[in-house]
């Protein structure tokens, strides 16, 4: 059975965050952050997954003392910490890239090209789905539907939208992201980096929620559809006295 | 609002019709009638979790008329009317339990020939009865790095689990210790433990126990043997006095391994893990095997039975003849058959009331609480006692560290009820936090005041109190005063499995047998008629420090002693003084510190090859049955008191354990007059001077002999540190981690400070009789005044 | 009649700086918060229920029904959770909502919590988009700065904390328990149920869970009355929606219509299958409705005409796929999403999905056997209705209705590769001259070895 060959799972590297690796950049800052986020709940421990963000966000990966960290505060056990660092996707167990970038792998985007842009971002990067490159500037991962397939195919850089991407688009932005230029998401802000990006979704504001539009075009496909045809939601008025 | 007293409901499971309480689920309902569901992740005493979907019934009528999908018959209430097909009556039902099986083998080895679990496997069984002949699955299968280590005693082998999560129930539902969680996600789920939960808590055995694969195994059995090749009894626990129920595994007449046995009364499925794997002692090079006796070159020598007896009763015949006395040392460890050997041959052969069971911290009025407890007619405390109680308040007791199985049932009050738990205690320890236990903190000998200030006493409360309290002047007359007035109900629990046996016995020097006083008159002319002696000793005898002082000072001139450990007594110097000034006879499994003083040592059978009983602390009578049956006619205590009392010319009449239990169930069917404590406060102790006072205990995990053997255990025991309160180590000038010297009667020890947030000032707690990991050993007691210097000698 | 599309949550996407609070209150914003203020909890209750408001994150589960099981006598705190955790594939609905006009929510978010007396809401949102996070937190900050937030909101006596809350990447937390438990920061794994979220949900207290549309549904339906909301769709499928069209079709996007339009209407309003090509088959509300062929372009998409269909409404998240498209290819990348996202906790989900990764990798490579197919349906009845929860029903649909419609293209992989069949780089939407592989089998070491090509093969394309 060849074509069972890629499902040889030995699954050594799994079970746990890096512990040999002790290094962290985490401080009194952190702390003093990670307490505010656990204030912010009724209950402290629904501030785990936000802390890990933040522990994302100032060791690059979720650290095997951001694991101790988080146990600690929230007074439960390292394993458990473990338990829900190591379910959700975004969580990091080895250090990714200064930029992160996300190529859709599901059905609809692979079909309409997302697969052949993994290849080629894989090609140009020199890295496959889940590695970082050498310099540490990109780390790549095939993602799963981001909410986005009407801009199919999609990517995602350090979790800003880049809708109908193309081999061309890919080309431009891995050139203008290792060089430095400025890049903007189509429907979101100027890129800055993965780790400000995990500390922004960690709960704490980076002011750019105004940049970028409102909404794009496929966005607007059909309110503007129902502009030119006159279309529209019933009239509310008439109605609201018939209700009465 | 109030509640319907347990609604019953009626609904049939394959055309048997079973009315249960409202609120069963059909599983449950199932066992009960006996109707088999098979299943992996439910456990009666854990929470549902439906996650394994092998227990799937065909509903074919929910109740309303309507049929359901197949549902898991852990998580689904039985409803008025419902219908339900399992397995035996349904192709819905039986297909799903078919397929589930496929699916949870196409990742699991087949590496049964090499598996501890092979033999006794559920999955095993369950694939063999009811799984497909042969897989459909030709894939690769996951394989991980195997085994792991989880804390010191467990192995996992990630890939036979089928991630039922019992074991991770068990720890967060049962024992509270999350020492195991559930890691990664969907195919690649495993159970996982951080490298850091070296220590995995007191229970962390019973996991391997109720894993229903080969995944969670113990360290200690692991390749030990077969199922098949294994001889079980159903025993009782010997290692602290919850009394539990254990199934103890024999392979060739040596014990294999133990396991929790099922027993909703007293331990329900489960065994602390001391109770597991401290069954080895007996098997060490140190084993005694013949009788041994000193010879003129002051020097013991294997000497032959009738020898050694001759020598024995000649010993024991000349302190007799210089009018000295001689004195019996039980220990706590007996079973209550031998107790009352000891009991009787002390009274017929040595004509003597110089007996005692304690070897630890005693006072008379521990003597007079013992004595009121053992005569009057108060209902005894017991495990259901705990369940049904709205408050307990912990007394000189550690739940976790000194009786394990109450610590469990205490936990599960408060999960399922919601019980109030109040400690008294220098601190809040890690085992009382786990029960949510309020904390009246309160220096070693302050209890019996701390008692009386709780305000919430009589709301169904139950006070549990340990064997510490004889530290504590005051503190058991007061808890006679509450439990005779009935204001509360109080339990005392010792930490040893035979300490209530041996009172039952009349190790005592104040009691005999069945509670009888040593001064009452009438009582003696009873013994006199069972006993068939003529002479009988009248006086009260000496408590065990009291002999030891006597025969220290040559007033007692012989003593027999058995199963002790002189590191338990409170002042081990004085107790060697002793054995080199006594005539000593020793009764012992195995060489130690008091047969290497003895001048004849007989050696006796190890419990494993005893029949016997255990008074647990719940004054219940637990059966102690042989596992290793090589020997027919095992050398136990009492048939050597036997023929040493036939030796000195007396027929003990015991030829076996059951005429030692006929005998006291005799005596224990006639009534005795209660003996009640004095009300007066007895006068605190004096204590010698010093800068701290001293809180200590046993952790479960010590230097016991007892352990000797169980080294995975060991190996997970609890960091070793000197606690104190931040204030208390400001107001000494220390700072945590720091090494400090505790000292006292010119021993001393030392250790790393810890600071424990709300822990009574003044006051330092350092486990007792522990110290595996730290120099020395400090000779105070809890409640003594202990001198802390800082800077002792940093390892 | 109403109209074919009924912009009503989309209706101020294109407006400048839609976003922002200002822009909102211009366009009739916190019209609908005043009335429900002016109503008791009961009535709000009440009037969502008359307009026939459903669940819109898949279940259809009338949403005033679910606030009304809401126990007001229970004494521990209420809350109200908004499910923003869209990841069904195809869904792409609420991402460009919150975008674009985060006040909806906030409002029917405070509305929701007025009803059910709820003083603190969480609106949970995926982790991997940074810019929708951004912006929701900037207008619940917003919101309160106004008094829309916090202590006694317009003087209406009620009070209203709301906090945002990002997830971490796991499509179960779209699951409600499951989104709970990951709420308590925990593995996103959904709970045994009973207790409902309504008597024990998050912290063990009363809990709703709304999906993000459903409660940006609210405020219109308080401003303008019940009635107006429920004229529109059909009898049983009362209101209007966002169906959001993806794949290939000419004008992908956000149609908002009433319940009860057809697919061939929304195609025609979005101009159709793209340049040259024809349908092939589309899923009507995500992947885990069972797809559906052009036979069914003309039922229409409420809740009771696609279940008598065999198949949901579901996201409403409609993936149009042309004849260039291997039907093997999408179901296994599917179920590849779901074996993923599988939190793992139930057997059958947990293997089931293991299982037929693999089985359907075999085809699309041409290295399956004969029997596969069997063997593939087996596995999804062993595995349908038996797991925890739906998400193992989700991929049971999408195989057995792929394999149900398109049955010889799957026997087809017992013989040839999906990408001779289909080659894949005309799916895409720009030309290749590479053909795109499979992930983990790189074309260009090992070319596809020759075959003979079956007639047959060719003639599944069109139904």
């Amino acid at each position: 059975m060849s074509g069972t060959q890629e499902f040889l799972f030995d699954l050594s590297d799994t079970g746990g965050v890096d512990y040999t690796d002790e290094s962290t950049n985490i401080d009194a800052r952190t702390l003093d952050e990670m307490r505010e986020l656990m204030a912010a709940y009724p209950q402290p421990r629904s501030a785990l997954i936000p802390m890990l963000h933040l522990v994302q966000s100032v060791d690059g990966r979720v650290s095997s003392v951001g694991v101790r960290v988080c146990a600690e505060l929230l007074g439960i056990s390292a394993a458990a910490v473990v338990g829900v660092a190591t379910f959700y996707t975004m969580f990091k167990r080895k250090a990714a890239g200064q930029h992160h970038i996300g190529v859709c792998r599901t059905a609809l985007c692979a079909v309409m090209g997302g697969d052949i842009l993994m290849e080629r971002v894989s090609e140009k990067l020199g890295i496959k789905d889940g590695e970082t490159s050498p310099d540490g500037k990109f780390s790549l991962e095939a993602i799963e539907c981001n909410a986005a397939c009407d801009f199919a195919p999609v990517m995602m850089v350090n979790w800003e939208f880049f809708d109908n991407m193309t081999p061309d688009k890919v080309e431009k932005l891995l050139d203008d992201l290792r060089v430095g230029n400025r890049v903007q998401s189509p429907r979101g802000a100027q890129l800055t980096s993965w780790r400000e990006a995990e500390r922004v979704i960690a709960g704490f504001s980076d002011g750019r929620a105004d940049e970028g539009p409102g909404a794009g075009e496929a966005s607007l496909a059909g309110v503007q559809a129902a502009r030119v045809n006159n279309w529209r939601a019933p009239d509310a008025k008439s109605m609201t006295g018939a209700a009465q | 609002m109030t509640q319907p007293v347990s609604e019953a409901v009626t609904f049939t499971i394959d055309d048997v019709t079973l009315t249960v309480p409202k609120g069963t689920n059909v599983i449950r309902a199932a066992e009960a009638s006996g109707i088999e569901i098979p299943r992996f992740c439910d456990h009666p005493l854990l929470d549902p979790v439906a996650a394994c979907r092998q227990c799937m019934v065909d509903v074919v009528d929910a109740g309303n008329g309507r049929p359901m999908k197949p549902q898991p018959a852990c998580a689904l209430e039985a409803a008025k009317g419902m219908v339900v097909r399992t397995a035996a009556t349904s192709d819905v039902a039986k297909q799903a339990q078919c397929g589930m099986l496929e699916f949870l083998l196409i990742n699991h080895p087949l590496d049964c020939p090499e598996c501890d679990k092979a033999g006794e496997c559920p999955l095993q069984n369950q694939a063999r009865v009811s799984g497909r002949e042969t897989s459909r699955y030709t894939g690769a299968k996951r394989t991980f790095p195997k085994p792991i280590m989880v804390g010191q005693t467990l192995l996992l082998d990630r890939e036979r689990c089928v991630l039922c999560q019992r074991c991770i129930r068990f720890a967060d539902q049962i024992s509270g210790d999350s020492l195991l969680a559930l890691v990664e996600r969907g195919g690649k789920s495993q159970i996982g433990a951080h490298p850091d939960a070296a220590f995995g808590g007191y229970f962390a055995g019973n996991v391997a126990q109720i894993c229903p694969v080969g995944a969670l195994t113990t360290v200690d059995y692991r390749f030990q043997s077969r199922p098949f090749d294994l001889v079980s009894e159903m025993s009782t626990c010997e290692n602290c006095a919850a009394g539990c129920e254990m199934r103890v595994d024999a392979r060739a007449f040596e014990v294999k391994r133990r396991l929790a046995g099922n027993d909703s009364t007293h331990n329900d499925e489960w065994l602390c893990d001391k109770g597991r794997f401290a069954c080895r002692s007996a098997r060490g090079a140190d084993r005694l095997t013949t009788p041994l006796v000193r010879g003129t070159d002051g020097r013991l020598h294997a000497a032959s039975w009738p020898e050694a007896l001759a020598a024995a009763a000649a010993g024991l015949a000349s302190s007799a003849t210089q009018g000295a006395a001689s004195g019996v040392l039980t220990g706590g460890r007996l079973t209550l058959e031998n107790a009352y050997a000891y009991s009787k041959f002390a009274r017929t052969v040595l004509q003597t009331n110089n007996i005692d069971c304690r070897v630890r911290y005693l006072s008379d009025e521990e003597t007079a609480w013992m004595m009121f407890q053992q005569t009057t007619g108060l209902p005894p405390v017991t495990y259901e006692t705990l369940d049904a109680a709205n408050h307990v308040v912990l007394v000189d007791f550690e739940p976790e560290e000194e009786c394990p199985m109450v610590f469990l049932r205490l936990r599960k009050a408060v999960r399922k009820r919601g019980i109030g738990i109040t400690a008294i205690a220098p601190y809040l320890s890690h085992g009382n936090a786990k029960l949510g236990a309020g904390l009246l903190a309160c220096a070693p000998g302050g209890e019996a005041a701390a008692l009386r200030g709780l305000t919430r006493l009589g709301d169904n409360t139950v006070i549990l109190v340990g064997e510490r309290a004889a530290t504590s002047p005051g503190t058991l007359t007061l808890l006679s005063q509450l439990a005779s007035t009935r204001q509360v109900k109080v339990g005392w629990i010792p930490r040893r499995a035979g300490e209530l046996g041996a009172v039952a016995a009349g190790c005592l020097p104040t009691l005999l047998p069945a509670g009888r006083q040593t001064v009452d008159v009438g009582a003696r002319s009873e013994f006199r008629d069972l006993w068939k002696v003529s002479e009988f000793p009248n006086a009260t005898g000496f408590n065990a420090s009291n002999m030891l002082i006597a025969a220290a000072a040559g007033a007692i001139k012989s003593l027999v002693i058995a199963g002790v450990d002189l590191a338990d007594l409170p002042d081990p110097n004085l107790a060697v003084s002793a054995l080199q000034t006594a005539f000593v006879i020793s009764l012992e499994v195995r060489e130690s510190e008091v047969s290497a003083f003895a001048d004849v040592v007989f050696p006796v059978a190890p419990l494993e090859q005893q029949e016997g009983t255990f008074i647990d602390w719940t004054h219940a009578q637990r059966k102690v049955v042989p596992v290793d049956r090589h020997d027919a006619n095992p050398l136990t205590d009492l048939r050597v008191l036997g023929a040493l009392a036939s030796a000195m010319g007396v027929d003990l009449n015991l030829p076996n354990p059951k005429e030692a239990l006929r005998e006291l169930h005799a005596l224990a069917t006639r009534p005795v007059a209660a003996v009640h404590m004095s009300s007066a406060t007895p006068p605190p102790i004096a204590w010698s001077e010093g800068n701290v006072i001293l809180a200590t205990w046993r952790p479960l995990i010590d230097d016991g002999r007892c352990l000797d053997g169980a080294d995975s255990l060991r190996r997970g025991a609890p960091k070793v540190s000197v606690k104190m309160s931040p204030a208390t180590a400001t107001g000494l000038g220390i700072s945590p981690g720091e090494h400090v010297e505790l000292s006292a009667h010119g021993t001393r020890w030392h250790g790393p400070v810890e600071l424990v947030v709300g822990m009574a000032e003044g006051v330092v707690w350092i486990p007792q009789a522990s110290g595996a990991s730290v120099h020395g050993r400090l000779i105070a007691d809890s409640g003594e005044r202990v001198t802390l210097s800082a800077g002792g000698g940093v390892l | 009649m109403t109209d074919m599309l009924t912009p009503i949550l989309t209706q101020t996407w294109d407006k400048p700086r839609s976003w922002k609070l200002q822009t909102y209150l211009n366009n009739g914003g916190y019209r609908g918060l005043r009335t429900a203020f002016a109503m008791t909890p009961t009535a709000v209750i009440d009037s969502v229920k008359a307009s026939g408001l459903r669940g819109r994150g898949g279940a259809g589960f009338p949403t005033g029904m679910k606030w009304g099981f809401i126990p007001v006598s229970n004494p521990k705190p209420k809350y109200l959770v908004v499910n923003c955790d869209e990841s069904e594939p195809g869904t792409c609905k609420d991402m460009p909502l919150l975008l674009a006009s985060p006040q909806l929510v906030i409002e029917g978010a405070i509305i929701a919590a007025y009803a059910v007396g709820a003083h603190r809401a969480f609106i949970y949102i995926r982790g991997e988009v940074l810019h929708v996070i951004r912006r929701v937190r900037a207008a619940v900050e917003e919101a309160y700065a106004a008094g829309y937030l916090g202590r006694n909101i317009l003087g209406s006596g009620f009070s209203l904390d709301i906090t945002v809350h990002a997830g971490a990447g796991a499509y179960i937390c779209g699951e409600e328990t499951a989104l709970l438990d990951s709420l308590e920061g925990r593995r996103g794994q959904p709970r045994l149920r009973p207790p409902f979220p309504a008597v024990e949900g998050l912290y063990a207290s009363p809990t709703v869970v709304n999906n993000c549309e459903s409660i940006a549904s609210v405020p219109a339906i308080l401003a303008n009355g019940s009635a107006w909301y429920a004229q529109m769709g059909t009898e049983k499928s009362q209101g209007s929606t966002i169906y959001s069209l993806s794949g290939h079709v000419r004008k992908p996007g956000q149609y908002e219509a009433p319940l009860g339009i057809t697919t061939r209407q929304l195609l025609e309003i979005a101009s159709g299958i793209r340049e040259g090509h024809r349908l092939k088959f589309f899923t009507p509300g995500g992947s885990s409705t069972p797809l559906l062929t052009p036979a069914h372009l003309d039922v229409p998409l409420d809740y009771e005409s696609l279940a008598a269909a065999g198949t949901m409404l579901g996201t409403k998240a409609m993936q149009f796929f042309d004849d260039t498209v291997s039907v093997v290819r999408t179901t296994r990348r599917w179920v590849e999403f779901y074996q993923h996202e599988s939190c793992g906790k139930c057997t059958p989900c947990r293997e089931g999905s293991w299982w037929l990764v693999q089985l359907l990798a075999n085809l699309e490579e041409g290295k399956g056997e004969e029997g596969d197919i069997e063997k593939i349906l087996a596995i999804c009845d062993q595995v349908s209705g038996k797991s925890f929860c739906t998400l193992a029903d989700g991929f049971v649909a999408c195989v057995t209705s792929a394999i149900a419609a398109f049955r010889s293209e799957f026997e087809a992989g017992y013989r040839l590769p999906a990408w001779e069949l289909f080659p894949y780089q005309k799916s895409a939407l720009f030309g290749q001259t590479v053909v795109a592989p499979p992930p983990g089998v790189s074309i260009s070491q090992e070319p596809p070895r020759p075959r003979r090509r079956r007639a047959a093969a060719q003639g599944v394309i069109e139904p």
